[in-house]
């Protein structure tokens, strides 16, 4: 049988709030446990929670940017169910009306196809402390540092049909928090959780097949492994007679696979129901248009501008915008430089992304800024370095010995470019192999690579190739 | 001057400001009847006689340095739902008993920067969930007019303290009559103010869109001053109203000529003790004298009231209730064998019946499957009892009628029969549910124990009920009867 995949993907970002969403206590991550908890954090009698103002510029400024609609009125809610990481025993999160509905994802596959997936809801709610089972001895700790940060969970439709597909999506998704500014990002911290719920049915079925929820997936890479895993034992299931049972489950990257960890029996009833302690959160048009006017340029809006302004190609631009800081380096990069787009495109893209990648390192801590990566381009362009010597440069400047122009003069790499310089350079060559110099003007054509070889090494690199290719033929014809 | 538990708070300040006593043995004064009469009354929960003096004797410095204000030196007793630092805040409760409040309620931190003077918190039903303050993890409270009788509750340690002398002012809280009730079986005066006036912040949470703290005093006069510092914005309650706070003692004088009193056909009808309602009849024609006009008024979904209360309070304290889990603080049972069972031990030894009752009650009204027959249709009555009271408010200025049906009932009665109980707040938790302010004050007695008039307003006309309060004691002396035993 022929089986489709059916995906829907909560999202919870970490919003970049300095204080909690209900407390002004700090949200920075990685202070001694419990330092970061006040009389309302800890669910101590009588605290009441206020709803931080940031938090909801936040989520209005993600409903803005994909054009979804903004509820002018949302209410929060309380889902009740005891853990002793969550002091209240309930969650403030928001039910019936959320702050955003209703949307619509706008993702682009690796093959330059588009996919839109529908964004059901976000809506704002506070994250869980959490639970330490290590080191206590047998015993549960409980650090409520994380308990009140503030979350927005972004909710899809069931829309995906592939693992591909859902991870397309989350890195929109991803790629789009992180321009807005308003969460980081960091799926090891936790700031970008990505739940999956996945079901098989038959091709062509239209009802879905029981879902399950699978979590603990932690980076985009075991986002499509779990997917893959999930659809593949979905399969095995209803291909031996059995059935898919409705539940949650872990993932685990070590043994790659998932988990059963509770089942719908098991799931809890969490009686929400409109919190009292808190007003409806009413949002005026002043409001929502103030956000508007802040908002940024967006990856879409971006990468159009990045084809059109600078002539790059649909997947040059597409890699460029992907991330907001990378799109970033390269316009300074560019502006630096003030060379050809592509030419600086290519060294983004090319060796500059891939000393990155080899180093472990984010942009924002690269040993070569785009001021010096500018420079550098600033000296291919103006044919002071060729390729090969250009690649020398950026190594000693990847290594710390300073700006572009500084390793030139160094090294004494500058690119010799003067024509009666190369034409002693090439005679003096062709000194030296007056048989082979014979043979090509015999007719040998093929000899022409030695020469070039020999002309090449004599130049020790430094001359202009094209030029330096020119004196030889001229030389070897006259 | 040994009737100094007499005097009103003005008779206080003049007798401080002039220096004939110190607050320290005004203080002294009241912790020595305490000593003497709350054996037999039961009254407080903890006596907070050292830091007491230690705040009488700042606010003495205050007085010689000429820099009193209106409630400097005035000693006060919190219901034992504000949050005190550094003192037990048990709510009435076992699950509470080892609970040392790190942080002041905003109405405490109000009063102890008035240079109040805390004498201790009040006893009261546990979680203020009563109407007798019998279901006290401390104890029942006794009614100082009859030590057979309850004091009314939940407030009803505030309100038995205040009519026994014991401290001239006290903080309650109401969430469907628990200021009121008690101050009409204690022949006290109370006053619950608009939802949104007084902060709920550090007020141990009941039924949060219901709850609101107040004044208890002997006299309108003295809550007015007593409100004057409990009320106002506080940023940290968000459902704290934005709107300016007054001098509420600014008004009292005001002439009662020409004032509109409705009186609710549904607040006169059976059920009614016939005492009760001579008293009430007796207070309505003083008010006559005194310039107001009177007209029947009706209320009609008065009646639904009780089941719809009886949904919404229990609904959101099931929820309230949740933090007490054993896990950080409270009442944890000894040696969990799992989770499972360290919730349910610590909660099943920390609550009492009748907070189990409620929290039952309110997680069955917000399953899933029945939250909309229950909790969705109660939210639509309630919209429906504020506009009752909303149509009849745009026609007079007041509204009248009993606090109670009858007067306070022996000690044990209710325990028996919970729903009885329960009806007992029939005219007082319609206006918590509107959301409206209300006093209650003393107006004779029946079967020899006191009666109550409730006077319902429009939203923040606290002043108008002060006023009218005000005048009515000022023609009358039923606010000036003391206990026998308690003189």
């Amino acid at each position: 049988m022929q089986w489709e995949t059916v995906i829907g993907l909560e999202i919870h970002a970490q919003l970049a709030t300095k204080s909690k969403i209900f407390s002004g206590t700090s949200t920075a991550f990685g202070a001694e446990p419990n330092t970061q908890a006040n009389v309302v954090d800890l669910g101590l009698p009588g605290a009441l929670p206020v709803l931080n103002a940031e938090a909801v510029r936040l989520a209005v400024k993600f409903g803005l940017a994909l054009d979804a609609k903004i509820n002018r009125r949302s209410i929060f809610a309380r889902k009740n169910y005891f853990y002793p990481d969550l002091p209240k025993g309930y969650q403030i999160s928001q039910m019936d009306l959320p702050i955003v509905a209703q949307g619509e994802v706008h993702v682009v596959m690796d093959d330059g196809t588009q996919k839109t997936v529908g964004l059901t809801r976000a809506h704002l709610e506070e994250d869980a402390g959490k639970s330490l089972h290590e080191d206590f001895h047998g015993l549960t700790g409980i650090d409520l540092n994380r308990a009140g940060t503030p979350l927005l969970e972004i909710v899809s439709e069931p829309d995906m049909r592939s693992a591909k597909e859902a991870v397309a999506y989350a890195k929109t998704i991803h790629s789009l928090v992180r321009y807005l500014g308003m969460c980081d990002g960091n799926m090891q911290e936790g700031s970008f959780r990505v739940d999956a719920n996945v079901s098989v049915r038959p091709k062509g079925q239209v009802e879905f097949g029981t879902r399950a929820e699978v979590k603990n997936v932690n980076s985009f890479r075991f986002l499509e492994r779990a997917i893959n895993f999930e659809v593949e034992r979905q399969i095995d299931v209803l291909e031996s007679g059995r059935k898919v049972v409705q539940e949650t489950r872990l993932y685990d990257p070590d043994r790659d696979e998932t988990r059963s960890m509770r089942s719908k029996e098991e799931a809890h009833d969490y009686r929400y129901f409109p919190d009292p302690d808190l007003l409806p959160v009413v949002l005026d048009e002043a409001f929502i248009e103030s956000v508007r006017m802040g908002l940024p340029e967006l990856p879409q809006a971006k990468k159009q501008r990045f084809i059109e302004q600078f002539g790059l190609s649909a997947y040059d631009a597409n890699f460029l915008t992907s991330e907001r800081e990378l799109a970033d380096f390269f316009e300074s990069t560019l502006k630096a430089g003030g060379c050809e787009a592509k030419l600086c495109a290519n060294w983004v893209m090319g060796d500059f992304s891939a000393a990155l990648n080899k180093a472990g390192l984010d942009l924002a801590h690269s040993p070569v800024n785009a001021e010096m990566l500018g420079g550098l381009m600033k000296r291919i362009a103006d044919n002071t370095l060729s390729g090969k010597l250009a690649k020398d440069v950026f190594e000693a400047m990847w290594a710390g010995e300073g700006d572009a122009d500084a390793i030139i003069e160094k090294k004494g790499l500058k690119q010799i470019t003067d024509e009666g310089a190369i034409a002693a350079i090439v005679d003096e060559a062709l000194a030296q192999f007056p048989e082979q110099v014979a043979e090509f003007r015999s007719g040998k054509d093929k000899v022409f690579g030695f020469l070039v070889g020999q002309v090449m090494k004599a130049a020790k690199g430094k001359a202009n190739p094209a030029q330096l290719n020119a004196v030889l033929k001229q030389r070897l014809e006259s | 001057m040994s009737d100094l538990h007499c005097k009103t708070l003005t008779e206080l300040r003049g007798i401080l400001d002039s220096k004939q006593i110190s607050a320290q043995e005004l203080a002294q004064h009241f912790i020595r009847r305490i000593q003497a009469h709350d054996s037999t009354l039961n009254s407080f929960i903890s006596v907070t006689e050292d830091a007491g003096l230690l705040a009488a004797q700042r606010a003495d410095e205050k007085i010689a340095a000429g820099q009193a204000g209106a409630l400097t030196g005035i000693p006060v007793a919190h219901k034992d739902i504000f949050c005190t630092m550094g003192v037990k805040t048990s709510c009435g409760s076992r699950m509470l008993d080892n609970f040392i409040a790190p942080y002041n309620a905003s109405v405490v931190e109000r009063l102890n920067q008035a240079d109040t003077v805390m004498l201790g918190k009040t006893n009261m039903d546990e979680f203020a969930m009563g109407s007798t303050s019998e279901s006290s993890y401390y104890g029942a409270t006794k009614n100082p007019w009859d030590t057979q009788a309850v004091p009314g509750g939940s407030s009803g340690g505030s309100a038995a303290a205040i009519a026994a002398g014991l401290t001239p002012i006290a903080t309650g809280t109401d969430t469907g009559g628990s200021i009121r009730q008690p101050a009409a079986y204690c022949g006290i005066t109370g006053l619950k103010p608009t939802y949104g006036r007084v902060s709920r912040f550090g007020m141990i949470a009941y039924a949060s869109s219901l709850d609101q703290g107040g004044p208890m005093a002997r006299s309108a006069e003295d809550c007015a001053l007593l409100l004057n510092v409990m009320a106002g914005f506080d940023a940290r309650d968000s459902t704290s109203s934005e709107q300016a706070s007054e001098d509420y003692t600014a008004q009292l004088n005001l002439d009662l000529t020409g004032l509109k009193i409705g009186l609710p056909r549904e607040y006169f009808g059976a059920g009614l003790d016939v005492g009760v309602a001579q008293a009430i009849d007796a207070a309505i024609s003083e008010l006559r004298k005194l310039g107001a006009e009177v007209r029947e008024v009706s209320l009609p979904n008065s009646e639904l009231a009780i089941p719809a209360y009886y949904v919404i309070a229990p609904a959101e304290a099931s929820s309230n209730l949740s933090r007490f889990d054993g896990v950080r603080f409270g009442h944890r049972c000894d040696a969990p064998k799992d989770l499972t069972d360290l919730y349910e031990r610590s909660r099943a030894e920390g609550f009492g019946d009748e907070v189990k009752r409620r929290i039952m009650i309110g997680t069955y009204a917000l399953s899933s499957g029945y939250y909309d027959a229950y909790y969705l249709k109660a939210q639509r009555v309630r919209r429906l009892i504020a506009d009752d009271f909303q149509r009849v408010l745009s026609e007079v200025d007041v509204i009248m009628g009993p606090v109670t049906p009858s007067v306070a009932p022996n000690l044990g009665e209710s325990l028996k029969d919970p729903v009885a109980m329960y009806l007992s707040d029939i005219y007082t938790v319609p206006v918590n549910l509107a959301g409206l302010p209300a006093i209650s004050i003393p107006v004779g007695f029946a079967h020899n124990r006191p009666v109550g008039l409730q006077v319902i307003g429009k939203a923040f006309a606290e002043s108008r009920l002060l006023n009218i309060a005000h005048r009515f004691q000022q023609a009358t002396d039923w606010h000036r009867q003391t206990p026998p035993a308690f003189k």
